[in-house]
């Protein structure tokens, strides 16, 4: 069955028992910082961070849309590149078996070291900040989606040969719906990822004025003992993670909800 | 065009060696007659799965030749030569309705839409899933997931069926039930099955003849006609008859059993 036809409470419990977690943290995080009177520039209380939140909303969306922006666009190149990638993969052995190395050092390498590198070389900081988050949240969809592309059921591959499909017929009709679960679990990590990298990236150039994202915002706003505002950007980047993830498990469900295990929730 | 009567599929000194080594299949020789229902019966590692994937043009042999019709494995596919398989698993696309999957060797060969939609709704009723057309595979038991395969199968009109243990994973009742309703099929359609499968009473109650192969290598060592008259009933399998063929065939395959 699928998810609505799960027990109403269930579904109540699934909001509501997190919800409760997180009502009692911040009331006790809110009461200890009264109770020991711990000035704003060490910790904020959750009340004084959300009035900075109001106060500072202006700056502090246009750094959001500056960070998401660039974590979004990494997103997309990241999806269609790693998908590029994984369908050139597996065209043959040895273009895989020549390539993935890369595609894993690609991996390894930390990205703080390379970004000023990255910054160094493309003029335009944008791009450049782009480049940096695309390098950090690719890996996972071209590694994800080669092994789905690989991971074909040998019957029905035997089947395509008796009817003598062409390499593009299993391509299109066995291939890529069977690597679609792979995939999309990929997404969900690269999603995150893309978000970390951009504002890794944004950190180690360091950039500020008309297009500065949230990290740079964080960084300033340190260095300005200006604890709530550190707070404030932290929650929003934090936010803007969880509705991303939240956005890619929305389109797996949507895509696999009628055929995949992974989406199917057990009968009571 | 060849004879009536001319065999379907010649197999002459068929050898297969794999990569690890085993001898799948010693030197096999074995003609398909046309309308025949002829089942491989052995036991687990008797090459009988090999010995149909070669028929399947799916694996091709070390030595000794294969003709089809007459001819090579390209004059298969035309009018009067097709060809189709039916595996040990149903091998559905789990991402596709029935009828999408029961629909795809016409897919895969360009047959256009209206006409391809015809066939498939045929089949479907053909084996009794004409109600569950727009089901996700997920959505059957293991019976009607079988019997949508047998469907992909018949949805070409196959004159040459090869069945690889199809219903070897379920259980008693409904594999009765689809032996049953496969020979329905097979007589009122009139073409020729090679079935495999390890089960002695099913291969009985199918075949007009029996190839029982032994093992290591893989061989046929003994063939057995079952000239029991069509339709087969549940009374043929309470039949001293039945009980015969079976005692014969039991004897058989321990035989070639003691001497691996």
């Amino acid at each position: 069955m699928t998810r609505s036809g799960e027990p109403a409470g269930n579904r109540a419990m699934r909001i509501a028992a997190p919800a409760l977690v997180a009502v009692i943290a911040l009331a006790a995080w809110q009461g200890l910082v009264a109770a020991y009177d711990i000035p704003p520039y060490l910790v904020p209380s959750p009340l004084a961070v959300l009035r900075t939140l109001v106060a500072d909303r202006v700056l502090l969306l246009d750094s959001l849309g500056v960070t998401l922006g660039i974590a979004l666009t990494a997103l997309a190149i990241s999806i269609v590149l790693g998908v590029l990638v994984a369908l050139v993969f597996v065209q043959s052995r040895w273009i895989e078996m020549s390539l993935f190395p890369y595609a894993v050092l690609l991996q390894v390498t930390p990205i703080v070291a390379i970004a000023p590198l990255i910054i160094i070389w493309v003029k335009d900081t944008r791009i450049a900040l782009v480049a940096c988050a695309v390098v950090v949240a690719i890996f996972p969809i071209i590694s994800n989606t080669t092994l789905g592309l690989r991971s074909v059921d040998p019957g029905l591959l035997s089947l395509f040969r008796m009817c003598q499909a062409t390499r593009w017929q299993v391509l299109r009709r066995l291939r890529v719906p069977g690597a679609l679960p792979y995939f999309f679990g990929g997404l969900r990590i690269s999603s995150g990822l893309a978000l970390i990298g951009a504002v890794v990236a944004e950190f180690v150039a360091g950039t500020g004025g008309q297009g500065a994202g949230l990290a740079y915002q964080i960084l300033l706003a340190g260095i300005q003992l200006n604890i709530p505002r550190l707070f404030a950007a932290l929650v929003l980047i934090t936010l803007s993670g969880v509705i991303l993830f939240a956005a890619t498990v929305w389109a797996s469900t949507a895509a696999l909800s009628r055929w995949h295990e992974s989406e199917i929730t057990p009968e009571s | 065009m060849a004879a009536a009567d001319a065999p379907v599929v010649v197999i002459a000194g068929a050898r297969k060696t794999y990569a690890t080594g085993t001898q799948a299949l010693a030197p096999v020789d074995l003609a398909v007659r046309r309308g025949e229902f002829l089942t491989l019966l052995g036991p687990s590692g008797c090459g009988k799965t090999t010995l149909l994937n070669l028929m399947a043009g799916l694996l091709t042999p070390d030595a000794g030749t294969l003709r089809w019709w007459g001819g090579g494995f390209d004059a298969t596919g035309g009018p009067g030569r097709r060809l189709a398989m039916v595996f040990q698993s149903p091998t559905l696309m789990p991402w596709a309705r029935v009828d999408a999957n029961v629909r795809l060797p016409l897919d895969l060969a360009h047959v256009p839409r209206p006409a391809a939609d015809g066939d498939v709704a045929s089949a479907l009723d053909l084996v009794g899933l004409g109600r569950f057309a727009r089901h996700f595979p997920r959505e059957l038991s293991g019976g009607m997931q079988m019997r949508a395969s047998i469907a992909r199968a018949l949805v070409t009109a196959p004159d040459l069926l090869l069945m690889d243990e199809p219903f070897g994973a379920l259980d008693e009742f409904t594999r009765q039930r689809l032996d049953t309703e496969l020979l329905a099929l097979w007589d009122a359609r009139g073409f020729t099955v090679v079935f495999v499968t390890h089960s002695i009473v099913e291969a009985v109650f199918l075949s007009t003849r029996v190839a029982v192969m032994g093992a290591r290598p893989g061989r046929i060592v003994d063939e057995l006609a079952i000239d029991a008259p069509y339709p087969r009933s549940d009374d043929f399998r309470m039949s001293p008859e039945f009980a015969a063929h079976c005692r014969r065939l039991s004897e058989q395959v321990a035989a070639v059993g003691a001497q691996a």
